[in-house]
C-alpha cells in the first residue's frame, strides 16, 4: 500500500470560512499548531512570505500551499488541510479563487519529501481532486485519501 | 542541462514543481539535472543554469537573468510543464 497522506495531516477541516486570504492562510496555521507540528508564530510567517514574495503560493487553479521556511517555530513539521466553504481572492491572476488551503511546515529541506511526494501525486490526479474539494467532512476527506493510497 | 526551480522558501512549491518537472523531463527523454532553490539560492544558480521554472510573481522578483525564465501557472498541469519545456530546449 502506497503512502497515505491523510496519516500526515495534522488536522483537517472542511466547509471553514476565511474573510480573506490572511484568514485562510490563518486557518492553516491553526491547523498545524493544533496538531503540534507549529507554534504560532509560523503562520504569521507564513503570511509573511505571502506578503513578501506574492501570492504565488496558490500554485494551482484553487489550490494555496501555505508555508514558510524552517524555523523555531516549526516543532515537528506536518501538513494541514483547509477546505473553504467560500472561494477566498488571493491575488493570483491565474488560479484564484482559493477553495483549498493546504498548511506545509518542514523542520529542514529533507525530511518532507516522502510527503511532497505524495501530495504532488493527490494534487495532480484531477478526479481525486474533484472528489477532495467536494468534501463537507474530515471524514470524507480521508476516506478519499486513503483509497488513493490503497490502489496506487 | 541544469534547471532550477524556484520558490520564496524552497521548500514548498518548488519542490512540488521540480518534482513534476523531472516528470516531464523522463517522458520526453531529456538529460537534465532539476534543483529547487528559494529566491535567495536562485539569483546566484540562475548565473549558471540553462533554464529557470517558476511562477509569474517569482519571475517579476527574479528579474533579469541569463537563464532562460520559464513561468508555470498550474503546477500540477503536466502537459503545460511538457509544452513549455519543449518550446524552451529547442
Amino acid at each position: 500500500m502506497a503512502f497515505n497522506l491523510a496519516e500526515s495531516l495534522s488536522s483537517i477541516v472542511t466547509q471553514a470560512n476565511a474573510a480573506d486570504w490572511r484568514a485562510a492562510i490563518r486557518l492553516a496555521g491553526d491547523g498545524l499548531v493544533s496538531g503540534g507540528a507549529t507554534t504560532d508564530a509560523y503562520t504569521d510567517e507564513m503570511i509573511a512570505a505571502v506578503e513578501k514574495h506574492g501570492p504565488y503560493i496558490v500554485i494551482a487553479p484553487g489550490i494555496a500551499l501555505a508555508h514558510s521556511r524552517p524555523s523555531p517555530a516549526v516543532l515537528t513539521g506536518g501538513l494541514s488541510w483547509v477546505g473553504l466553504a467560500t472561494p477566498v481572492e488571493f491575488g493570483n491572476k491565474a488560479n484564484d479563487p482559493v477553495n483549498l488551503v493546504i498548511g506545509l511546515a518542514a523542520v529542514d529541506h529533507d525530511a518532507h519529501l516522502t510527503v511532497m511526494r505524495a501530495l504532488a501525486g493527490v494534487l495532480s490526479d484531477s478526479s481525486a481532486m474533484e472528489r477532495l474539494t467536494a468534501a463537507t467532512s474530515p471524514d470524507d476527506v480521508r476516506a478519499v485519501l486513503g483509497g488513493l493510497a490503497a490502489v496506487a | 542541462m541544469k534547471i532550477i526551480a524556484v520558490c520564496g522558501m524552497g521548500i514548498g512549491t518548488s519542490v512540488l514543481l521540480k518534482m513534476n518537472a523531472e516528470k516531464v523531463l523522463a517522458k520526453l527523454d531529456i538529460d537534465a539535472d532539476v534543483e529547487a532553490a528559494d529566491m535567495g539560492v536562485a539569483r546566484g544558480a540562475a548565473q549558471t543554469a540553462d533554464i529557470v521554472l517558476t511562477s509569474q510573481e517569482l519571475a517579476e522578483e527574479l528579474g533579469d537573468v541569463p537563464a532562460e525564465v520559464i513561468v508555470i501557472n498550474n503546477f500540477f498541469d503536466l502537459e503545460e510543464i511538457t509544452e513549455k519545456l519543449t518550446a524552451a530546449v529547442e
